[in-house]
């Protein structure tokens, strides 16, 4: 069933992406078409600035650092907006195209366009930052009420956070991992929720400090699958190893050729992995269909007027319902990882 | 694809970010709430229990003073009891006394009347045995003398009357 979800989820953004490439083909062959891939792809993926509008042509964004450690050259620091519409600073610059494009580049002694080690704080680490901020203040607060008022039921905002806690804990890692082991993992869950639910909803707010592609961000959904990985491959016990080397199977799928051996052992690591696609995918997939629904506003303003209305009409009623099913996909999603991951643990802990 | 391969710089940016904020919320977040929410809970729960006895507690003391009041009832009953019991028994007691005594009274009474009767009666026959001698001897002066012989007659003549009169 899980990888039907996934099957489907693919699908969905194959589908998108292709839809995507077909837009602007189509916009294209009207004067002022709307590049609407480069509007998608700009949103979804990482930049170095964080691009907030365009007001009377001019362009309103946040210049953020770059930081970067060149091989021949060591470490060097500044402001994105050195590097804005193709402008050179230290001998850096953003490829246009090619194997970078897009990320930060320098052309080495011999000439060649090779990429520095980059730790710069593109919008995604910032957007992080802010979300991981929030997240501490959140969660920090709700623990000094907690000091500050023994033995007293909390209302509001707390009362809330009370219950989401108490229903991850109870609900869900207590349920998977076992009432006797489930407390040294209980932190790690809680947090891994909180994290990924704060992430995402910050992402679906579009105005600026939120909108950031966070968890549909590939490298911070594979972190996160990571530390699941270690957690559940750490404190796994010896009849979870002998489960995968040695499995209770006919024989003859054994010797002599480990077939299931090879099989459950593949299984580690496509857990994890699957973990960090759906994460991934649900979000990305969320975002790109609201950005492509709002393009479709743009796309049909060269159509004539009533075309244009109605599609503004179609399309904004579409980013609501979008919006909204983004919101539940936002919790689902923070659930389902927990949920998986404390069930990949519980697994991990079995006693024969 | 870009898109699936990950950046390095967000990498490790993101595992900076999420192990601080993994150890800060493993330390001072989540443990600090859920142990307090657990201690609240043992606190409801004992709260609810010490409810629970003081209730018991309760419903045993009035059971008891039930208890006592019916038997303080009881004892009020058995002792009324007596108490008329007692009651009937000095009256007849009295009244056994008062006939008693006035059975005595009237036997007295009667005896006396008897004695009385029989020293009139006795005193009345010699009297009349004095009148009938008076009489006879007035009766003989005149007419014959007196012997024994007459005087027998008187005598029973006399007890013929007196048997006759009782």
């Amino acid at each position: 069933m899980k990888n039907n979800l996934i099957n489907n989820r693919l699908i969905w953004i194959a589908l998108l992406l292709w839809s995507c490439t077909l837009a602007p083909a189509q916009a294209d062959t009207k004067e002022e078409g709307v590049d609407v891939q480069e509007i998608v792809f700009s949103h979804i993926q990482d930049a170095y600035t964080w691009h907030i509008t365009e007001w009377n042509g001019k362009e309103i964004a946040v210049s953020l650092p770059v930081l970067v450690k060149s091989e021949e050259r060591g470490w060097d620091m500044f402001l994105s907006h050195h590097l804005h519409h193709g402008q050179t600073h230290h001998n850096y610059y953003i490829a246009a195209e090619g194997e970078h494009a897009g990320k930060v580049v320098e052309k080495n002694s011999r000439g060649e366009e090779v990429r520095p080690l980059d730790f710069s704080l593109t919008k995604n680490v910032c957007g992080l930052f802010l979300s991981c901020g929030i997240l501490l203040f959140v969660v920090l607060r709700t623990a000094r009420w907690y000091k500050k008022h023994p033995n007293q039921v909390p209302g509001g905002f707390t009362g809330l956070m009370e219950m989401a806690i108490s229903y991850i804990e109870d609900g869900v890692i207590k349920e998977s991992i076992g009432k006797e082991e489930y407390k040294p993992f209980s932190s790690y869950l809680l947090t891994v929720f909180f994290f990924i639910l704060i992430n995402n909803l910050i992402g679906i707010i579009p105005i600026f400090p939120g909108g950031a592609n966070i968890t549909g961000n590939i490298a911070v959904t594979a972190v996160l699958a990571g530390c699941t990985f270690i957690v559940v491959n750490l404190f796994a016990t010896k009849e979870y190893w002998k489960d995968i080397f040695w499995p209770k199977v006919p024989i003859y799928l054994k010797v002599p050729l480990p077939i299931m051996p090879f099989v459950e052992f593949f299984g580690v690591f496509t857990k994890p992995f699957a973990l960090m696609i759906r994460l991934f995918a649900n979000i990305m997939a969320g975002h790109t269909i609201i950005l492509a629904l709002t393009c479709l506003i743009f796309i049909t303003a060269s159509m004539g007027m009533v075309v244009n209305m109605g599609m503004t009409v179609v399309s904004v009623l579409f980013c609501a319902f979008m919006n909204c099913l983004e919101l539940l996909v936002a919790c689902l999603q923070a659930y389902m990882f927990t949920l998986l991951s404390a069930n990949y643990i519980g697994l991990a802990k079995v006693k024969d | 694809m870009s898109l699936l391969t990950p950046d390095s710089g967000l990498l490790f940016w993101m595992i900076v970010s999420f192990g601080i904020v993994f150890v800060i919320l493993s330390k001072y977040g989540f443990p600090v709430i859920i142990k307090a929410v657990e201690q609240r809970k043992a606190y409801i729960d004992d709260s609810l229990e010490t409810a629970r006895q003081a209730n018991e507690q309760l419903a045993n003391i009035q059971a008891e003073g039930a208890r006592i009041l019916a038997e303080a009832k009881e004892k009020q009953n058995a002792i009324l009891k007596e108490a008329f019991a007692e009651k009937e028994q000095i009256i007849d007691e009295a009244r056994q006394k008062a006939a008693a005594e006035t059975r005595l009274q009237v036997e007295e009474a009667a005896r006396r009347i008897r004695e009385e009767k029989e020293k009139a009666i006795r005193e009345v026959r010699s009297e009349i045995a004095d009148l009938s001698i008076a009489i006879a001897e007035k009766v003989m002066k005149e007419k014959i003398s007196r012997d024994g012989e007459q005087q027998q007659i008187i005598d029973r003549l006399l007890d013929e009357v007196s048997l006759y009169k009782s």
